[in-house]
């Protein structure tokens, strides 16, 4: 099925972008958990496996190991693909109760089906759609939200591939369930700290909106 | 992470229904499952699926200089990765045995088969020519990977539609989709794998 593509301005409503995000959980049979999450047309499979069998060399006494995999969908993975990863990696270390299981491993494989723009988001969430469906312990859920600062100083939240090549700064925040607190927060371009302030709040409440969607979700499951 | 041994009662079930032509889904001995094709917004990428095994593929261009035994060919190249997320035994990076064989088995079949003309994938002789890349990623293992995989890369060069080009002298122009429309890579045959598998000896 194909969506709209989504590059909403600040103005619009809510229901702009629940319209436009979606989640196919257990979208797999092998793995333990799995998610399908799509923003729009940009389409991200993620799947765990964990807490499970740990390399000794990768073994924590005190807590389990997060390996985060991203695999582009053409080429082979280089630098921007192990950045992701980095990040997704940092993001889930703080919201899974790692210290429940040590030594241990949780393994996160995320799949590039379609990247329509805010890639990054759309990984996160399916990151944590895919933990919640594995039933993986977690402090708190998170959602990531994509913002950009275009030419005429707009902030477009979730933009499409265009709207991020000529944007002049990239952001992306990531907010936890329980506090709202920002988990973590990456940005290229350049912007006055004013502007990426009224981003930052602009992102939270579409954080806010993802969360009631995540409710939902769950709810329906059930 | 180590693959879990298939213990010897699951074993002996499973070769005693065979004896009774019986399969552990129902299925008769020369029943296919449910095959579902589905394509991506990018040309030449789809999603295979039949049963519950999924495989991804994409295919992408690029011009290159081509190989000095053969200046006036373009290049087919295909990478098949078996994600960790399709099965635990998947390791990422390097391909297992089983991972060598099928990628083996798909370059025999697409590229050996001569199924994508390449002759007319040359742009100038000896200096440019374009590689056609094909990336299979297998998104979860509940069987039969090697048909799986063929379709969804036959099926992903069929769809596949590269830029067109016009060679005027010494001038190579490349144009964009939005100049001229993309133009789909020379298709001979569509050759398709079928898996049989043995058991005792030949006598199931």
């Amino acid at each position: 099925m194909r969506f709209k593509q989504i590059g909403i301005i600040l103005e619009t409503d809510a229901r702009t972008i629940m319209e436009n995000i979606r989640c196919q959980p257990s979208s797999l049979t092998r793995p333990d958990g799995s998610a399908t999450f799509y923003e729009g047309d940009t389409t991200v499979v993620a799947a765990v496996y964990g807490p499970t069998e740990v390399k000794l060399s990768k073994e924590q006494i005190d807590k389990a190991t997060v390996e985060v995999t991203f695999k582009p969908k053409q080429g082979l993975p280089g630098c921007a693909e192990k950045a992701k990863e980095s990040m997704i990696r940092s993001t889930c270390e703080s919201a899974l109760l790692c210290m429940l299981h040590p030594r241990t491993a949780v393994n996160i494989v995320l799949q590039e089906m379609q990247d329509s723009g805010s890639l990054l988001s759309c990984c996160i969430n399916a990151a944590c759609q895919a933990l919640m469906n594995a039933g993986v312990s977690m402090r708190f859920v998170v959602a990531a939200v994509s913002c950009v600062l275009d030419s005429e100083d707009q902030i477009v939240l979730f933009p499409e591939l265009k709207q991020e090549q000529d944007a002049k700064a990239k952001m992306t925040f990531v907010f936890a369930s329980n506090s709202n607190n920002v988990v973590l927060a990456t940005s290229s371009g350049i912007i006055s700290p004013k502007l990426f302030q009224k981003c930052l709040i602009t992102s939270q409440e579409a954080g806010t909106k993802t969360f009631e969607l995540y409710r939902d979700w769950l709810s329906k499951q059930n | 992470m180590k693959e879990a041994p298939l213990s010897s009662c699951e074993r002996a079930f499973i070769l005693g229904a065979l004896a009774e032509k019986r399969r552990l889904d129902g299925r008769q001995a020369y029943d296919y499952r449910e095959l579902r094709i589905g394509f991506g917004v990018d040309r030449g990428g789809c999603h295979v699926q039949i049963g519950e095994t999924r495989v991804l593929a994409q295919v992408s261009c690029e011009v290159l200089v081509p190989r000095q035994t053969r200046p006036n060919e373009g290049m087919l190249y295909i990478n098949l990765e078996l994600s960790p997320m399709a099965c635990p035994t998947f390791e990422p990076g390097k391909l297992s045995e089983v991972g060598v064989e099928v990628n083996r088995a798909l370059e025999r079949c697409v590229r050996d088969s001569s199924c994508i003309d390449l002759e007319s994938l040359c742009i100038v002789s000896g200096e440019k020519v374009w590689q056609i890349r094909v990336d299979v990623h297998v998104l979860n293992h509940e069987g039969n990977i090697m048909d799986t995989a063929c379709i969804a890369a036959i099926t992903a060069l069929a769809h596949f539609r590269r830029p067109d080009v016009t060679v005027c002298g010494e001038d190579v122009t490349i144009h964009t989709a939005e100049e001229k429309s993309l133009v789909p890579l020379t298709v001979n045959h569509m050759p398709l794998s079928v898996t049989f598998s043995f058991f005792e000896q030949g006598f199931v």
